[in-house]
């Protein structure tokens, strides 16, 4: 038969509309999705015996119980203790996301050592014994050398036998430079201190208090115990008790507070200082708890009146008497300080204002109060008997200057070792120990803390996961996490009360990591000598349940240990005059004529732990969209500056520069432009890194005259259309 | 028909919802996702695509700086009953995929009967339902923490809140083992409820007298189901859903969000479905 053309086309023509017609093209789609949606990927959960253990979760120092689901040996989901003390059922939003934590591909998985650049990423899986023989190798012939100071530690608290332990291999290694990450803990102590003569911290009674005025405590945002804040926030609701927010964005907690007063950034401490100045005028001062006060007033009088103040505040003076007669009149006022969640330190001036205001009312140590009360004190290991090397290490000046000089009132000054690394310290850094701590994300100016790093020839990250500081080190030797280890877990967090929670493993380690508690206790052991005296434990567990004591059973039992009888550090607050001038945002008017604040959101995890990817889906998509990050600026603003919701700008500070996106939001002063913490990473994974801006690359550190902690509360900026 | 099988009065179980004391942390959107095995993807920022079974909302009062305020409002399915059971989305599914149960009032969703007309999520007035555009993925080790009981759904179904329905189920496995017929208050209660640290969200049977969600918002039986407690509204209100969900506000402008009011028009006002 022949084939022309006609028939061909015919034929072509044909088929394909006989096909169309028939049912074969509608049963094949139909088929073919039916059949990819059973791909094997889809998981079948297995299911098998449920249990429920409890625990505490350290992921924040807000020491929630925790009761965790488990099918079989696998946890399937975490949920706040009924009954429990701090949190009674309640459960935050990072606490809930712990187990992306646990089983996340964030995760450290066994030791490593940098075989590739810094920071290239490249990496060799080494064992547990010969992690340990670099750590300690490499440690002894720097400790041989009789330059022992030269290693440094950070950690991200000083609570607890772990932290206490790091603490302790320094000091019987030779090194002062044992460094906790800056927090409002270093302002509170030092006002503690400086107001009530002794050691100690406070706690608040917030239950039982009946007027609260915050200055910009971020009572919903993530202040103190987190789920304790918002128990009580919703508590006020109920009691009709007043809450008055001062802060110059409307933040969460001023949204919830029954009023809020915007104030211009930075002028907190004035207005307290006004605020007190008016309760003297009046008379509306409880004298009882004051002594010393007669100089510290005429100084308010002369300083702080109501005109100034308004002027410096931008608060009117009418609301200035408002709220110096509501506090002074109501029966249990309350005053709290801290910014959002309380990550930085801030200064002495306006933390010991605030203080002073509770103190004027008469509320230090009475219910619904303030209170002074020592942190508890339980972990009692006899001194360390330093050898003739740790002795002279010991000798050494602390790298950050802490304690000593103009810094005497410091503890820890984790924000001058960048400065002091970087050429302006005394001497070289030859190694760093991390623990708990991820520096190279959370402290301002990153990128001089990321080049002082680069500076340091040896660098151990303990961190479980993959952060931007574990990404610069050397050596890896990878903690468990919360729901994997023992732990005992102090809660300071602003609790009235002593309170010790007990972590337990709630499954078994799923990596190849070892608790840091037992890798310090070997590491001292292999180094030998008074090193090794000094940690006479077997391992750690034994060291936690020696070191608990009588408290050990009833941790084991009921998970918490509650001293709500605590003597408190002083009664009485003695105010002294100081001249300790205001702190100013970094940069020049001219050139900045901005003004950028970091606010902090519970939904943006901001410390050493990373947004797992529940928590990141949570946050809007004004604050990030794709990979930009946002500001917010007042509509004023974006008009002066040209820009509009969504548009894309460059905001420029003395210390970097950011591509961003404008939120347009009516709840911020025109003139300040806010940035929320916590994004920005670069480390992690897919779901977190490169979303958004890390303020703090914007932000530099801004001493406090009183203390030398890390004061800055912003920093001035510009916006620019890109 | 409908009431034959029950052996006792039918439950409408609901929510009320206290926005004066919502702080809008998230813990209910994560506590959900963790509870019901809720993918999620690298980048969730477009929110048409991110499947949140409760989301969030953020609502302001359109003010100037300083007389802003926000207020924010968190969604959940509403479990509308409509009338007599007509669901907006179980009217339309042509699969019988959502139903209404006459038992506990909650609209169920089975997802190996919907084949993702997405009929349902063109007729949901809230947004409430969310389509499955790709397989979900768990990272490496990360489905370890996945429930066995909320089966994982495949691409391309619609998917919802469920107010926790196998919690209900375990619940009545537990209490008929007891012996007994009807599950108390406190043994079934949703996992945003459960996680809320502010406490502002109270789950229960709108029915039951006894439970603290009927008392706070006092249904008008007579009047579409309407709340008595002047400080309640539901989310569209007038749309005659008769939803589940009941909010609560001592503030007139976010009571006023809840619908689409003229400027004249006061709130607080339902018009009787048209049937």
């Amino acid at each position: 038969m022949k084939v022309d053309r006609r028939s061909f086309l015919s034929f072509v023509i044909g088929g394909a509309a006989g096909t169309a017609l028939s049912p074969l093209p509608w049963k094949l789609m139909d088929d073919s999705s039916i059949w990819s949606q059973m791909w094997p990927w889809t998981p079948v959960p297995p299911d098998g015996e449920v249990v429920y253990e409890d625990s505490t979760c350290t992921l924040c120092p807000g020491g929630c119980g925790i009761s965790v689901r488990k099918v079989d040996h696998r946890a399937v989901k975490i949920e706040g203790k009924k009954g429990h003390p701090v949190n009674d059922g309640g459960i935050c939003i990072l606490g809930l996301s712990g187990l992306q934590l646990l089983y996340g591909p964030t995760r450290i998985k066994s030791p490593m050592k940098r075989i590739g650049e810094r920071g290239q990423g490249k990496w060799q899986k080494i064992s547990w014994d010969e992690a340990m023989a670099i750590l300690t190798e490499k440690l002894s012939d720097i400790r041989n050398k009789g330059e022992a100071h030269t290693v440094a530690a950070i950690a991200g608290t000083e609570g607890g036998t772990v932290p206490a332990l790091l603490q302790r291999f320094m000091t019987a290694y030779g090194s002062p430079n044992f460094i906790r990450t800056p927090s409002h803990q270093d302002a509170d102590e030092l006002a503690v201190k400086t107001l009530f003569g002794a050691s100690g911290r406070t706690g608040f009674d917030l239950e039982n208090a009946d007027y609260i005025l915050s200055f910009g405590s971020g009572i919903v945002d993530g202040w103190g115990s987190p789920v304790r804040m918002f128990r009580a926030s919703s508590l006020w609701k109920e009691k009709n008790v007043t809450v008055v927010q001062v802060e110059p964005r409307l933040s969460n907690s001023a949204a919830k507070a029954t009023r809020w007063i915007p104030v211009n950034p930075g002028t907190e401490a004035d207005l307290a200082l006004g605020i007190a100045a008016v309760m003297i005028a009046q008379n509306m001062v409880d004298p009882g708890a004051v002594a010393g006060a007669g100089g510290w007033e005429n100084q308010l009088l002369a300083n702080y009146g109501t005109k100034k103040v308004s002027q410096v505040t931008g608060v009117d003076a009418g609301v200035i008497l408002e709220l110096a007669k509501g506090f002074a009149k109501a029966n249990r006022p309350l005053a709290l300080c801290g910014r959002g969640k309380g990550l930085v330190a801030e200064s002495l001036r306006e933390t010991a204002a605030v203080y002073a205001l509770n103190a004027l009312t008469g509320n230090i140590n009475q219910e619904g109060g303030m209170w002074a009360i020592p942190e508890a004190d339980y972990i009692r290991w006899p001194d360390v008997a330093s050898d003739e090397l740790a002795s002279a290490g010991l000798a050494q000046p602390r790298l950050d200057g802490a304690g000593t000089g103009r810094y005497a009132g410091a503890r820890h000054l984790l924000n001058r070792l960048a400065d002091a690394v970087n050429g302006g310290g005394p001497y070289p850094l030859q190694a760093l120990l991390v623990a708990g701590a991820n520096p190279c994300y959370d402290l301002p100016d990153t990128r001089s803390v990321r080049m002082a790093l680069e500076r340091i020839p040896f660098i151990v990250s303990f961190s479980s996961f993959n952060d931007e500081t574990a990404a610069m080190a050397d050596l890896l030797l990878p903690d468990h996490v919360y729901l994997e280890r023992y732990g005992d877990v102090p809660v300071g967090a602003g609790l009235a009360q002593q309170v010790i929670g007990l972590s337990k493993p709630v499954v078994s380690p799923q990596f190849n990591t070892r608790h840091l508690g037992e890798t310090l206790i070997v590491a001292a052991r292999t180094m030998g000598g008074a090193t090794a005296d000094a940690f006479p434990w077997d391992n750690y567990e034994t060291c936690l349940e020696e070191t608990l004591a009588e408290k050990w059973d009833a941790l084991i039992e009921e998970g918490i240990w509650v001293e709500a009888d605590i003597a408190p550090v002083a009664d009485t607050v003695r105010l002294a005059v100081t001249d300790a001038p205001a702190v100013q945002a970094e940069g020049d008017v001219n050139s900045f004529p901005l003004l950028l604040i970091p606010y902090d959101s519970i939904r943006l995890s901001s410390g050493y732990i990373g947004d797992p990817p529940f928590m990141i889906k949570t946050v809007s998509g004004t604050v990030v969209k794709g990979k930009d990050g946002f500001i917010e600026i007042n509509p004023q603003t974006a008009s002066a500056t040209g820009l509009s919701e969504g548009s894309v700008a460059t905001l420029t500070t003395p210390r970097g520069e950011a591509r961003v996106r404008v939120h347009l939001f009516e709840g911020i002063q025109p003139g300040v432009v806010a940035m929320a913490r916590g994004l920005g990473h670069t480390a992690y994974d897919g779901y977190l890194a490169g979303k958004g801006v890390n303020v703090n690359e914007l932000i530099g550190p801004v001493e406090d005259p009183s203390s030398g902690h890390d004061a800055a509360w912003g920093i001035r900026a510009k916006l620019a259309k890109a | 028909m409908k009431h034959e099988q029950n052996h006792t009065t039918p439950m409408r179980y609901g929510m009320a919802i206290d926005l004066d004391k919502c702080t809008g942390c998230g813990a209910c959107m994560t506590a959900c996702m963790a509870e019901n095995n809720v993918p999620f993807k690298e980048d969730e920022s477009d929110k048409l695509v991110s499947i949140t079974w409760m989301r969030i909302f953020e609502l302001n009062n359109g003010k100037a700086f300083p007389d802003t305020d926000i207020c924010y409002l968190p969604r959940p399915c509403q479990h509308c009953e409509g009338h007599g059971g007509h669901s907006p989305c179980v009217s339309v599914c042509p699969a019988t995929a959502t139903d209404y149960s006459q038992e506990t009032g909650i609209v169920s969703q089975i997802y190996t009967r919907c084949f993702g007309c997405r009929y349902c999520m063109g007729a949901c007035p809230y947004h409430a339902r969310y389509f499955n555009w790709w397989d979900p993925v768990w990272p490496d080790g990360m489905e370890k923490y996945l429930s066995p009981n909320v089966s994982v759904r495949m691409r391309g179904v619609v998917e919802k809140c469920s107010f926790c329905f196998h919690r209900y189920q375990l619940a009545k496995n537990q209490v008929y083992l007891d012996g007994e017929r009807k599950v108390p208050e406190a043994d079934y209660q949703t996992a945003c409820t459960q996680a809320c640290p502010a406490g502002a969200i109270v789950f229960g049977d709108l029915n039951n007298p006894e439970h603290q969600v009927h008392q706070i918002v006092k249904p008008d039986s007579e009047n579409g189901n309407k709340s008595r407690n002047p400080r309640a509204f539901r989310l569209l209100e007038r749309l005659g859903t008769n939803t589940k969900v009941y909010y609560l506000s001592n503030r007139e402008w976010v009571r006023r969000a809840g619908d689409n009011y003229l400027a004249h028009e006061k709130t607080g006002q339902v018009s009787k479905p048209h049937h």
